[in-house]
Formats: C-alpha cells, structure tokens, sequence
C-alpha cells in the first residue's frame, strides 16, 4: 500500500505525517504537491496539518481550489481513504467532502496542548483497532477547530455512527471543561456518509513515539494500514 | 541599465551640499556627515546619504557598543578575521551544526506589539536559513511592565499574538523562553526572540557576493513603503510622538515566509547560490553592501529591475524599504532559471536586479540614472564607532548598601508563597505557550515549562537544550555580577535537563548609550558575561544589542539576555523538573558549603522576588556567585543525569527553595514534606535565591551513589525530605511553617496570569 501526502503553499505538518508514516508506519509514502492530478497510485492520502495559503479569507478556503483537490475528490469517490487531520480537516469541511465548518475557538486563541479525546466509532478504517468508549491522549495546535454543524446534521452524525472522536476529559467523561475549543457536542472528528473520509483536529501524527509523550495516535494510523491490507 | 547592457551614466551627477537638518533627521550628526564627504569625494545624494544614515546607525553599524562587543572572543576573532555571518554555527558532532541566533524587536513592539513582535519571529528565522540551516526552534524572552496597567495588558497580549500568528504559520515551533514583568518594563516592553536551525556542516550558506559578472537576484516578497528608517528609529529614545513612528513599523507575512525557507533551502541545494543574505534591517542597501564588502566585490543593481508593490517609489525608498521576507541571492551565472524556477514554484518573485563587480563600489541605478556610487566596505565595515564615557550610576551605593536588618519575618508564610506563586515573573506560563505551536516538526521532547527546552535531531541520538535567562534586577544593582548570574544560571538549566553547554547568544538591551551611566552599566554587564561565557565553555557566538529603551519616565533595567545552546548526546539520558512519584528522596546538590557565610543571612535576599513582591523593594546586592562552585554543581546534576539517577532536577532561581519545591510539587501533581535545618530566619531559608542549588528527586535506593557523585565533585548533597499527600509542607529548623494544599499552590501558580488577562 502507498500513502500520499499533499503539500499545499503553507501545509508545515506535511513532514510530521510523513515521517510517522516512514518511520513509523514502516509504510512506503510519497509528498505530493498541490497541483498534481494524478492520484491513482495511492491507497490513502494525508491532508495535514498547517496553514495552507496562510489561512488567509478563511482556514481552507482558498486550497480547496488547488488543482489536487478534484482529484481528492474522484479518489474519494472512489472509495479511497481521505484522512484530513487539522487544517486538512478544514479543506475537506470547505470542498464539501466532510459535513460541517471550523469556526474560530470560542477562547479566540490558538490552543496548543496535549489532551484525551473519547473514540465513538470503533468499526471505521480509522479507528476499527480502538475500543468504543477508548480514551487516547493526542494534542491539539489549532486557532479554528470550533465544529460547527446544523443540527439536522447533528443528528445525522449521531445516528449513522459518524462521530469519530469526542473531547473527554481523562476519565472519558465528555465534559464542558474538556471541550478546548466550543466545539459542538465536543466533537473532534467526524466521517463522511461512506465512512472513507475522515477529519479531526487532534494530531495523531505527533503522537507516535513515547519520547514525544504518547504513542496513542499510532492506533488511528495503524488502523488504516490494517484496513488496506 | 540600458537595453544592451551597457551602463547609463558613469558618474552620479553633480551633487549639492545636504542642509544639516535633513542629515541630523536622519540621524547622522555633523561629524558623520563630514566623514561621508570623505569618503566620497562630494556631497552625497539623497539615496547615498539614506544609506549612510542608516548602515551608521547603531542598529547596523554597532558605533557605540562595536568597542565593549570586542570582549567576546569569537567576536573578536570575527572581525579581526573572516568577517560576521548572519548567525553563529556550533558544531555538534556527527556533520551536523546549529545555526543560532538572537535578536530584539523591541522599538517596534513598543508601537505597534502584533506586527513588532510578528516580524521579530520572522527576521530570526531568515537570519538562520540564510544559512541554508531549516530552523528547527524560536524561544522569546520578553519584558513587560506591571499588568495592572491597560497599557502593559495590551502589549502583553498583541506581542504574544504576534508571535503566535507569525511562528505557528511558518511551521517552526516556539519551544520556550521567558517572561518577566517589572516596573521600569512599562511602555518599553522587550521582545527578543531567538532561533537555531539545523544544517549539513558542508552545505553552510555564505553571504558572500563572489564571482564578479554573477547574477544578483531579489527573491520573495515585492518592495513596499513599509518599514523605512526603521533601523534608525531603533536608535533614538521612545518618546511622546513614538506613535507617529508607525508607518516605521514593518508588516509580516508569515505565509510568504514559511514559502520562502522551502523554495530557499530548495534553492540552495542546487548548489547554483553562490552567496545569499536576509533583508532585515536597511533592506536592499545592506544585504548589497555587507555580501559585496565580505567577498571584497562591487555590485550593480537597478532599482527599477525590483519588484514594486507602488510603481512611484523612489530609489531612496526602494533602498531603505525594510519591506519582509526577502532575500538576496548571487546565482552562478547561467543558472539563473535554474534558480528562480524553484521560487516560481513556490509562488515568489525572483528577479535580477543586477550583476558582481570587481570594483569594490555599490553602484545604485534608477534605469539610466546613476544615483548611488559607494564603496561597499565604507558603509558595511567602516561605520564610525565612539568610545563612550562611562560613570557609575549614583544609585547603586544607596541600592547596595541598603540596610535589610529591619526586614522582619512574616506572619504567614503560606501566604508568601502563594504570592510569590502568583507574581506573574514566577507564576505558570502556560497562558503564553498554549498559544504557541510547540510541537510541530515534532521533535520536541521536552515541552515548555521546565527548566530548559529539549529538541531532538531526528536521525540521530542527540537533542539539543536550549535556554533563555536574565534577571534584570539583579543588573540593576550590580550588573558584572547579574550578567555572570545570568550565565550561570543558563548553564544550570541546561545542566537540569542533562545538555553539556555549547554556545552563547545574547540580546544586550538597555538605555540610552550616550549617558555614561547607562554606557557604564553596558560595559559592566558585557565585561561579567564575556568572562563567565568563557568559564562555562559556552562562548558568545552571535548576538545583539538594542540601546535606547527608555521612555521619558523610565530606563529599562540593563536587561543582557543569555540564550544558551547545550548538547544532549543520549536523548534518552534527558531529565525535567517536576516530581515524579510518590515517596521518592527529595535532595538539594549545592556548591556552597556550610561554612560559607553567603550560603543564608538576611542580606541573601538581596534583589530577590520576595522583596518585591512582600516589601516592594529592589535593592541590596544579587546572591553571591562562585563560578567554580557553580560549575561543579552542574558537573554533579550532568553525571547524575548520565547515570539515570534522578528522577527530577530543577534550579533554584526567582523566588527561591520554597518555590522550586512548589513548582516540583504542582507540575508533578504530587505532595512533599520538607524538614529544612538554616543557620537564618526561615523568610530567607525559605525564598532567598542563593545561586549555585538543584532540587533533585530520586528513588532512595540511588542515593548513595548521588552521594559519592556530590564527593568526587566537592559538592553538598543534603536530604530535604520526600515526595508523597496531596501537600507542600515545610520545617524550619522543625518549626512548621509551610503548609498548603497542592490544589491552592497550583491555582495560584496557573490563574495568575489568565486572571490578570480577563481584567
């Protein structure tokens, strides 16, 4: 299996997913640059984390019209694995590939901390190796990680199993405190309708070695590479 | 330039004598003015005489402190030598070197904090991929008055936002650093940020201008009005019309930046960039005269061959823009597509604007007109420098010699220490560096909030610790020994997360140079730490200064900030400052003996953060410091380290033992007792800040080993208790006197600055 991961201008954890995937992963891995329209040769795509076009207008809004994104879009299509972590999260909620929008924390600063998020959904290619209810200790480092949905939408979430991760406190208790940045109903990570498209705001690529205080985002990751092969 | 290449006029045209006023507002005094005439020949052009007014400019030309900077070896040995890169290289063994440099954004924070502070990050950075090194960390260590002020909220805020908004772009994370707020800060804050990148020892980048007939080129941003004269604005006192200098302040682009460290470390690897350097300070007009001086060439450029963001720009402006994120680049020639393809790439500019010569003369043309005409070396290296009378302040007897003896012991002791918590100089900084990108790149290992920041060099075993320190009032009472504390305590740190120190950065902020008292402290300050930088083998290897932070209502403290490099060779062997478990030993390594009379007495207090906070006095003598005791101490806490004895270390610093015990305790989410035996009152057991001491936690069973450790080093190891309950409790010569609740310690040490920030 290959993964690819996409450098918009302004993506700065491109490196970070890419060395998790390399050195961690052991699995092959490819940069692959915003303007490419040739995908075919990946398994899963890497949306990272960053500041594509400087966050300017909006988070996402202007790299959502990058010539890779229709490709993005006919691979996911296709059913190939689209995982978008932070700002990646964001260009799939603006491309209309994940329901919902980053808005700006409501403490209207860029938080930057380790904390717990409590998986929801256990079945899906990225989380099928946690347990329901599992807590993982994963930072964030994000000034728009606010989701925000309708409320029909919500309840869509809810009950087709699309919520992926939940801001929990260490215990797993889903709590008002826990929620860092006014996220509704504390949701860190949600799935399209196919399941094949993830987003989330925590960084599970800075959580892959003990030495970098927590191997927990290695889970996430791994479950892809199991799903594939 | 014409059409076929040839040169347009040879000779600039007949100049006129410059009225002394426009000069003297561009900050040349008569003296220099003549000088320039000098060297010239005639009277300058407009364009020339911007150009001399700014590279002479203490800012650039270092004219007042070039003199004192000469007690830094390595300086010394630079400009008597090769010449000054734009940041100093350590090599730290395996082919790898670290780029490292610091530097003040004060002036413009003072104006205008967000975008001041944003391209303070973004100056820093350039300083170090210029020299094709990826910068891999920022630290800050800034300087704010009392947050009771609006005022002082205000910079606080909008500085750590522009840090914030330009170091989290670019993708290099902000790892550490410090705060310090003070009085005599108010209205003159400080911001000094500070950067250290990773490079291939054989692929360092020069900023050399070589090869005569070699494309010049103008990479990354357009030109634009912003930030004229703002090196010349740094070298004048703030005053009342400090707002009018405004438009000096220049506006950062983080996204352009973060596009031109990849498209320039891209660039570089093709080998074809012959030379490269930053537009910081004095934009085109250094980078051409300091790459054409240190390669002993000329250089030609046409103004109007540089991208404009306003087409009216005259060559002046265009000269003295300080317009961000660009850089020029000496492109082998016939490489010239080679090279900009890869900026194209990346979204950027980059266009010839001229070519090497062999003349040693930076020739300026607007089209066909010759408007420049300067030999390089007079305007990069000749700066004219001062030797500055200096005198000793009248305040420093009345400081030092003030009478503590009516000093008396609190009531409450609990109540002291939760103050001394909350002083926002000691209390958690947690409120800044959650704001801060700490961990992209992911390779640091050591978060912020212990006593240094650890980074690991991917590939290998080794990591990097890195350190910014100075307490200004210690400098202020006594400034050659608050700048060897300052030393001293840098290399401490590092030794408390187990990094042997390497090298020294330094941002040496104060006064206005020009009165001898302010000039005094400058000297002093500089002669403590060129000495105590020698002795710790961590020599100064980059650096700057900033004069003239005073306000009419204030002069800052003589504020010479100390970042430190140390070198981790295991990073596995790395140690942090919190207490780990239940019922470990908790210990103090210190150099001082027990017969040392400076070891505790009242007038250990002196300078200390309790006698601000509790008394509201700055005064008395900084703690007594003994290099070689220190030294041990860190030899001790090293192999310590190395042998996996301790589970914690942590320096005693602001605020004293009680307070490095609290801090132990809140980070560790885990109790203490303490039973302390002191030959003084407990207020200075308790909260002197006596130099040369590390808290130490370690499983009993490793003691004794620490014990023969602190004897082959001629260290005092002594056992203050153990870690265990959910309480700080402390003994003084077995009088209770502390007793709080981890809970309380903790929301004194972590409210304190969100509290002060929702007023």
């Amino acid at each position: 299996m290959k993964f690819g991961v996409i450098q918009f201008p302004g993506s700065n954890c491109d490196q970070d997913a890419y060395f998790a995937v390399r050195d961690i992963l052991q699995q092959p891995v490819d940069y692959v640059w915003h303007q490419e329209s040739n995908l075919s040769k990946y398994d899963c795509l890497i949306l990272p984390g960053g500041f594509s076009y400087g966050d300017y207008l909006r988070t996402g809004a202007i790299a959502r019209f990058s010539p890779v994104m229709s490709a993005v879009q006919e691979f996911a299509d296709r059913g190939g694995l689209v995982i978008g972590i932070c700002n990646g999260f964001q260009i799939l909620c603006e491309a209309h590939l994940l329901p919902g929008a980053l808005l700006p924390n409501n403490t209207l600063r860029f938080r930057c901390k380790y904390l717990h998020v409590r998986v929801e959904n256990d079945s899906s290619s990225f989380t099928h190796l946690c347990h329901r209810g599992q807590v993982l200790r994963i930072p964030i480092a994000h000034h728009s990680g606010c989701y925000y949905c309708e409320p029909d939408v919500l309840k869509e979430l809810e009950n087709k199993d699309r919520i992926l991760l939940r801001y929990c406190d260490r215990d797993g208790n889903v709590t008002e405190e826990s929620n860092p940045n006014g996220s509704i109903s504390n949701i860190a990570g949600v799935l399209n309708e196919h399941g094949n498209v993830a987003g989330m705001m925590p960084h599970p690529e800075r959580a892959v070695e003990s030495l970098l205080g927590s191997e927990d985002g290695v889970i996430i990751l791994r479950s892809i590479v199991e799903r594939i092969s | 330039m014409s059409a076929n290449g040839e040169l347009g006029s040879r000779t600039v045209r007949e100049t006129i004598p410059i009225p002394p006023e426009v000069y003297r507002e561009m900050g040349l005094n008569d003296e220099e003015y003549r000088r320039v005439v000098a060297v010239l020949g005639r009277h300058p052009t407009y364009t020339e005489l911007g150009m001399y007014a700014v590279m002479w400019s203490e800012h650039c030309g270092y004219k007042f402190s070039r003199p004192i900077l000469k007690l830094f070896r390595k300086y010394r040995e630079a400009i008597e030598g090769s010449g000054l890169e734009n940041a100093g290289l350590i090599d730290i063994g395996g082919g790898f070197g670290i780029a490292m440099k610091m530097e003040s954004h004060n002036h413009p924070s003072a104006v205008e904090p967000f975008q001041g502070a944003a391209t303070g990050v973004g100056g820093i950075l350039r300083d170090i991929f210029t020299m094709g090194a990826r910068p891999i960390a920022c630290l800050n260590s800034l300087r704010f008055g009392n947050l009771d002020d609006p005022r002082n909220r205000y910079l606080f805020e909008h500085v750590v936002g522009g840090i914030a908004f330009y170091g989290n772009c670019v993708g290099v994370p902000t790892v550490g650093g410090e705060v310090y707020f003070d009085d005599c800060y108010s209205g003159n804050p400080l911001v000094n940020v500070l950067s250290v990148g990773l490079v291939r020892l054989d692929e360092v980048a020069f900023a050399r201008a070589c090869g005569p007939g070699n494309p010049v080129m103008l990479v990354g941003s357009r030109t634009g009005r912003d930030g004229i004269h703002g090196a010349t604005f740094a070298s004048v006192e703030l005053g009342p019309d400090s707002e009018s200098r405004r438009p000096n302040v220049q506006i950062g682009d983080p996204f352009t930046e973060k596009c031109l460290i990849e498209a320039t470390l891209e660039a570089l690897k093709t080998g074809y960039i012959v030379g490269i350097q930053d537009m910081g300070a004095a934009g085109i007009t250094c980078s051409t005269c300091e790459t054409a001086a240190k390669a002993g060439t000329g250089m030609r450029i046409d103004v109007r061959k540089v991208p404009l963001r306003e087409k009216s720009m005259t060559p002046y402006e265009i000269m003295l823009s300080e317009s961000q994120e660009r850089m020029l680049a000496i492109v082998q020639k016939g490489h010239e597509n080679d090279v900009a393809r890869i900026f194209t790439k990346w979204g950027l500019n980059a266009s010839i604007i001229g070519e090497v010569t062999d003349d040693g003369l930076v020739h300026v043309y607007d089209g066909d007109e010759l408007v420049a005409q300067v030999p390089a070396k007079s305007l990069a290296e000749e700066a004219p420098t001062y030797e500055l009378d200096t005198e000793e302040p009248d305040y420093l007897r009345r400081v030092q010699d003030y009478d503590l003896s009516h000093i008396h012991e609190p009531d409450d002791y609990n109540e002291v220490l939760l103050k001394l918590l909350g002083s926002p100089t000691i209390a958690s900084k947690e409120w800044v560096y959650e704001q801060y990108d700490h961990m992209v790149q992911t390779n640091t290992v050591v978060l912020p909030g212990s006593d240094a920041a650890v980074v690991r060099i991917r590939g290998t075993k080794k990591a990097i610790a890195i350190t910014t320190d100075c307490n200004g009032r210690y400098c202020y009472l006594d400034p050659y020994l608050g700048a060897q504390i300052a030393v001293a305590e840098a290399a401490r740190n590092l030794a408390c997360c187990g990094a042997k120190p390497m090298a020294v950065t330094d941002c040496l902020n104060f006064g206005n140079p020009e009165k001898p008292e302010v000039f005094w402290q400058f000297r002093k300050c500089v002669e403590g730490m060129a000495e105590a930088c020698e002795f710790f083998e961590a020599p100064v290897v980059s650096g700057n200064v900033s004069f003239y932070n005073e306000t009419p209502d204030a002069v800052i403290y003589p504020t010479p900030v100390v970042g430190m490099l140390g070198l981790i060779e295991d990073v596995e062997k790395r140690c942090t400052s919190e207490f780990k478990r239940e019922g470990e030993i908790i210990a103090l390594i210190c150099g001082w003996s027990t017969n040392d009379e400076s070891r505790c007495d009242l007038n250990s207090l002196g300078g200390s953060e309790y006698l601000k906070i509790v008394h509201g006095l700055a005064v008395g003598k900084p703690p007594a410091l003994l290099m070689e005791k220190e030294k041990r101490v860190h030899r001790a806490v090293l192999k310590a380290i190395d042998e996996l004895l301790l589970s914690s270390a942590h320096d005693c610093s602001e605020g004293g033992l009680a307070t490095a015990l609290a801090e132990g305790c809140i980070m560790g989410d885990v109790g203490a007792k303490i039973s302390l035996i002191a030959n003084c009152g407990p207020a200075a057991a308790l909260f002197a800040e006596t130099q040369s001491r590390v808290v130490v936690s370690l499983p009993i069973e490793k003691l004794s080993r620490l014990r023969e450790i602190a004897e082959e080093e001629q260290v005092q190891i002594t056992v203050l208790g153990k870690t265990g309950g959910d309480k700080l409790e402390i003994k003084v010569n077995d009088e209770p006197v502390i007793s709080v609740k981890i809970k309380d310690l903790s929301e004194a040490w972590r409210g304190s600055i969100p509290s002060a920030m929702e007023k």
